[in-house]
């Protein structure tokens, strides 16, 4: 019968769509066309690398439904389509796994016996594996985010057991796969040249440029401009650059998505928005002065701002900049080891997702995930990490809109909340209370939030007036713990006591 | 980690996977003229809502008995009355009269998906919450674990998720009295035995050893002075309640008398589809139903089952083996007290349990729900397996055969264990994939019936075995279960 639909694949979303076109384009037409065909709206806008991989995967998809491999099929989604690409995201995950598991072998455990469910690294085991974030975006929504970070966190783990030429390895992969990674790689840059081509530190910790190793900067450079050949290669010698490099960054879109993601923009946005209304009401400005309100209407465009000055992508470059400098700065002239690297790493991706261009709410996992290591080590991350987790993962809620997702989605993160909570309070309870009581209020009114836009918003008249408003209201209440979080982890890394690198 | 950050991520898991099953196909989805369980619950509510409570009954112009009528006892009749009343404050069309018979849609079926998990939440996930926490013994790991593995019984989650049923109403109902029952409370126990009994009648299943022990405990408190007290007063209560869920009914003698006649049709054959109990499978060698009438069918079962007394397992296999007019859904209430044995008897509870829940695998079939039972059955093996250690009880003392060991010992356990797993296994693939010679139709549900009916017939001897070898002082802590 037709309706044979799958527990897990029976909700799908336009990245469904956009993955089964690239596997159409990379299958069906010659390399030279990957990045000028456009019949589709989903254009490829991944590095050239995602491409192979999804030539790779159309290989296999070519015995599921031969069909969904034609570019005309738009919105193709037999039943055999929907098994394949659930299936695909399933099998690799396997990735992700294997990478949670090298992470878990980092961590230190401390000495006593404990029970199974009390160690640190099962703990770190469950809040990798069984993040919320990452298995409504990969296994409701739709992507291959779980075989990426599985990538990212290996390298970390590589980079956290001292084996830094695979760490560098697996890196150049991973931003060859997604060039989101981007966001991290001053980091991987600033560390890599410091803490491994400069071989030794003088006794105070600063550099010591005589130790520095060319062998190595030569081995380094190796490894990278190699994956890129090997990603690129075809394209540059067919003279494709600039075209790919045009639609892996597509500035022509806006300053926010169509759903704002929990940056500084977002309250840009609604600090211009609340000085434009009160402008008017004040008699201050005029109405027709105004541009009209696109920005809530939820379009993804360019537009200017009303009161304060409009942001070009050049301003959130800068921003970007200056934010993660200090960070940057601190590893290189006082490096903490690999430990500081990966805090450093951390500050990089929330520095990018709250100053960047048209970021996506998605990338706060980029963050989250690694924090989760530094979760079970250390009070003090724990606290972070609760706060920019519930809030990150809160921040997910309108991806999955339909009624049917409502039960799924709460049920999940109340799940991982009630993990989390329990399970670092009781690594840490000799250390004393993780939260703030101001923490813990902010966080009490998640719920309220919640219920608001969840459950009374969609019963109440404004729904028809105001149909972004639980969107709004979701972003900037996040976006202001998501800051918060940001503060308190430059202030751990600012203002650590000197250690001693950490060898592990 | 705290007991209750436990159960409660435990209860969470067991809400998704139910939820999971519910995204799936339900009874008689897109199949006119007359679709299935779930247009007969959404019918159920369009007649309690539009017409007066002496209709509900009764074959009128308005009410086509034919088509679905009730055949529950009152109180699933006011259940379908509250969900109406919500359905047609959020949809009307949902329930009106005539016009809404076979309305299909993705909102109203999320509705329906609803109430079942609304009333789930209410009513058996907590009694399963406290009978784990407060009537095992253990640890609180292992009493989590036991409470986990009870909550994912796929038998129960596919039926009432999938195929469309309320069966947690009243198993929740039961499952209450025998939680109170086993505090001690007789009277709340009763009440809420009585209340499962006016929801399905089925739960009759259960009522002789509700009414033994209940019985026993009386004349053990001394039937003259506090036992002739507690005895009212269990009398009392029961028929309080029978008399508060029949009211409407009892202003006139036929009102009441038809209700009756709805929900025990003794005028329908001896059994139904292909159920996993005696008279179907001997069916298949002798043809009894043509042998034997209908009054004499009943008399034969009732003669079979009234040596069974105490142990609920045994006196719920025992009705659904030899009674009358069983439905394969049936087995859910000798699953039950199955349920309550993961603690004493983890390898032979999780082998009834599942094979309970494949002799139901042609219905599944049917509905379209062959994925979410390969997923739900491999989930509750695996998590019963690891957390319960099954496979570690199967020594002689474990399996507490006592003085019958030696008739026995020469059984290879786990070898037989193994080895209807891979033939549940290979049926299975067997009746989804291929397909059956022509002159042999039903070849397929015949083979899961019969696999399943020697499954529930080996459980039977065992348990019977074990309960009858147990020696006297621990009879009387077994009689609360």
């Amino acid at each position: 019968s037709q309706q044979h639909v799958n527990v897990i694949s029976c909700i799908r979303s336009t990245d469904f769509e956009v993955h089964r076109n690239w596997l159409a384009i990379t299958h069906s037409l010659p390399v030279s066309r990957w990045y000028y065909e456009n019949t589709s709206e989903w254009t490829l806008d991944y590095p050239p690398l995602f491409a192979w991989f999804e030539l790779g995967l159309s290989q296999v998809a070519r015995r599921f439904d031969a069909n969904m491999l034609q570019v005309e099929n738009l919105n193709y989604a037999s039943p055999a389509t929907v098994l394949f690409q659930r299936l695909s995201v399933i099998v690799t995950d396997v990735v992700f796994i294997y990478a949670a598991r090298e992470c878990c072998r980092c961590v230190r455990e401390p000495k006593g016996s404990r029970d199974v469910l009390s160690r640190p690294s099962f703990v770190l085991a469950v809040l990798l594996l069984w993040n919320f974030g990452l298995l409504v975006v990969d296994h409701i929504h739709f992507q291959y985010n779980g075989f990426l970070f599985g990538f990212l966190l290996l390298s970390v783990a590589k980079h956290l057991q001292s084996q830094h030429l695979q760490g560098a390895l697996l890196f150049a992969f991973l931003l060859n796969l997604k060039h989101i990674y981007l966001y991290v790689a001053p980091a991987y840059g600033v560390y890599l040249l410091r803490s491994y081509c400069f071989a030794q530190d003088n006794k105070d910790g600063s550099v010591r440029w005589s130790s520095f190793s060319p062998l190595r900067l030569l081995a380094l450079g190796a490894i990278v401009t190699s994956v890129c050949a090997l990603s690129f290669g075809p394209f540059i010698a067919m003279g494709q650059l600039p075209q790919v490099l045009s639609r892996l960054f597509p500035f022509k879109r806006g300053l926010c998505h169509a759903y704002w993601a929990p940056n500084i923009w977002a309250l840009y946005n609604v600090l211009d928005k609340s000085l434009a209304v009160l402008g008017v009401r004040l008699k201050l400005l005029e109405e027709a002065e105004l541009p009209p309100a696109s920005m809530t209407g939820g379009l993804v465009q360019e537009f200017e701002h009303s009161v304060l000055p409009s942001v070009t992508p050049a301003v959130t470059l800068v921003c970007t900049l200056l934010s993660i400098l200090p960070a940057v700065a601190s590893i290189w002239l006082r490096p903490h080891g690999a430990q500081g690297f990966l805090r450093c790493l951390l500050l990089c991706a929330l520095g990018c997702f709250m100053f960047g261009w048209h970021v996506h709410e998605k990338a706060i996992l980029i963050a989250i995930l690694p924090l989760s290591i530094l979760a079970v080590e250390s009070r003090e991350d724990a606290g972070i990490f609760l706060i920019l987790t519930t809030t990150g993962h809160y921040s997910l809620f309108p991806l999955l809109f339909t009624p049917a997702e409502l039960p799924i989605k709460v049920v999940l993160m109340l799940m991982f909340t009630i993990f989390s909570f329990t399970a670092l309070r009781k690594l840490h309870s000799a250390q004393g209370s993780l939260l703030h009581p101001l923490e813990v209020i902010y966080l009490l009114g998640l719920v309220a939030v919640a219920i608001a836009c969840e459950v009374v918003f969609p019963l109440s008249p404004w729904q028809q007036r105001l149909p972004f408003l639980p969107l709004l209201v979701t972003s900037v209440y996040c976006a202001m713990g998501v800051c918060y979080a940001f503060l308190r982890l430059y202030a751990s890394l600012l203002l650590r006591r000197e250690e001693k690198p950490k060898q592990l | 980690m705290q007991t209750w950050s436990l159960v409660s991520i435990c209860v969470l898991l067991a809400i998704i996977a139910r939820w999971g099953v519910s995204l799936n196909s339900y009874s008689g989805a897109g199949k006119p003229p007359m679709f299935g369980d779930y247009e007969a619950q959404r019918h159920w509510q369009e007649v309690t809502y539009n017409l007066p409570i002496q209709e509900w009954y009764f074959n009128t112009t308005n009410n086509d008995l034919n088509y679905w009528g009730l055949d529950y006892p009152p109180l699933t009749a006011y259940h379908s009355w509250i969900c109406a009343y919500i359905a047609k404050t959020i949809n009307p069309e949902w329930v009106e009269l005539h016009k809404s018979r076979g309305y299909e849609s993705t909102q109203h079926k999320l509705f329906m998906r609803m109430t079942v998990l609304v009333a789930d939440l209410l009513i058996y996930i907590p009694a399963v919450v406290l009978y784990c926490l407060y009537l095992t013994d253990g640890s609180s790991k292992k009493k989590v674990s036991i409470m986990f593995c009870f909550l994912l019984y796929p038998g129960l989650i596919l039926i009432d998720y999938g195929h469309f049923q309320y069966n947690g109403v009243s198993l929740g109902f039961a499952l209450w009295g025998i939680l109170a029952l086993g505090l001690g409370w007789d009277v709340l126990g009763s009440m809420a035995f009585s209340l499962a009994l006016n929801y399905k009648q089925m739960e009759l299943y259960h009522a002789l050893p509700f009414f033994c022990y209940l019985l026993g405990k009386c004349i053990k408190t001394g039937l003259i002075g506090r036992g002739l007290f507690l005895l009212v007063r269990i009398g009392v209560t029961v028929l309080a309640t029978f008399a508060l869920c029949w009211l409407p009914f009892l202003a006139e003698p036929s009102q009441a008398m038809q209700v009756v006649r709805r929900i025990f049709p003794v005028a329908r054959g001896l059994f139904e589809d292909k159920v996993a109990n005696t008279w179907c499978s001997l069916n298949t060698l002798i043809k009894i139903k043509s042998i034997l009438s209908g009054d004499s069918h009943f008399t034969l079962c009732f003669l079979f089952s009234v040596p069974q007394c105490h142990f609920k397992v045994n006196s719920s296999l025992a009705f659904f083996l030899f009674s009358f007019q069983v439905h394969e859904k049936s087995i859910l209430l000798a699953a039950l007290p199955a349920c309550l044995l993961l603690n004493d008897l983890p390898l032979m509870a999780l082998w009834f349990l599942q094979a309970s829940t494949f002799s139901m695998l042609p219905l599944f079939l049917k509905d379209g729900l062959l994925v979410p039972y390969i997923v739900t059955s491999l989930g509750f093996l695996f998590f019963s397996i690891y957390l319960l250690s099954a496979l570690d009880h199967c020594s002689e003392d474990k399996l507490r055969l006592g003085a019958y060991n030696k008739l026995f010992y020469w059984l290879p356990k786990m070898d037989l264990f193994y080895i209807s797993i891979a033939a549940m296994v290979g049926l299975s693939i067997a009746t989804a994939v291929l397909i059956p010679p022509p002159h042999l139709p039903d070849l397929f549900p015949v083979l899961v019936s019969t696999t399943a009916f020697l499954h529930f017939l080996g459980t039977f001897i065992h348990f019977n075995v074990v309960q009858f070898s147990e020696p006297p002082s621990r009879k009387s802590q077994k009689k609360s279960n």
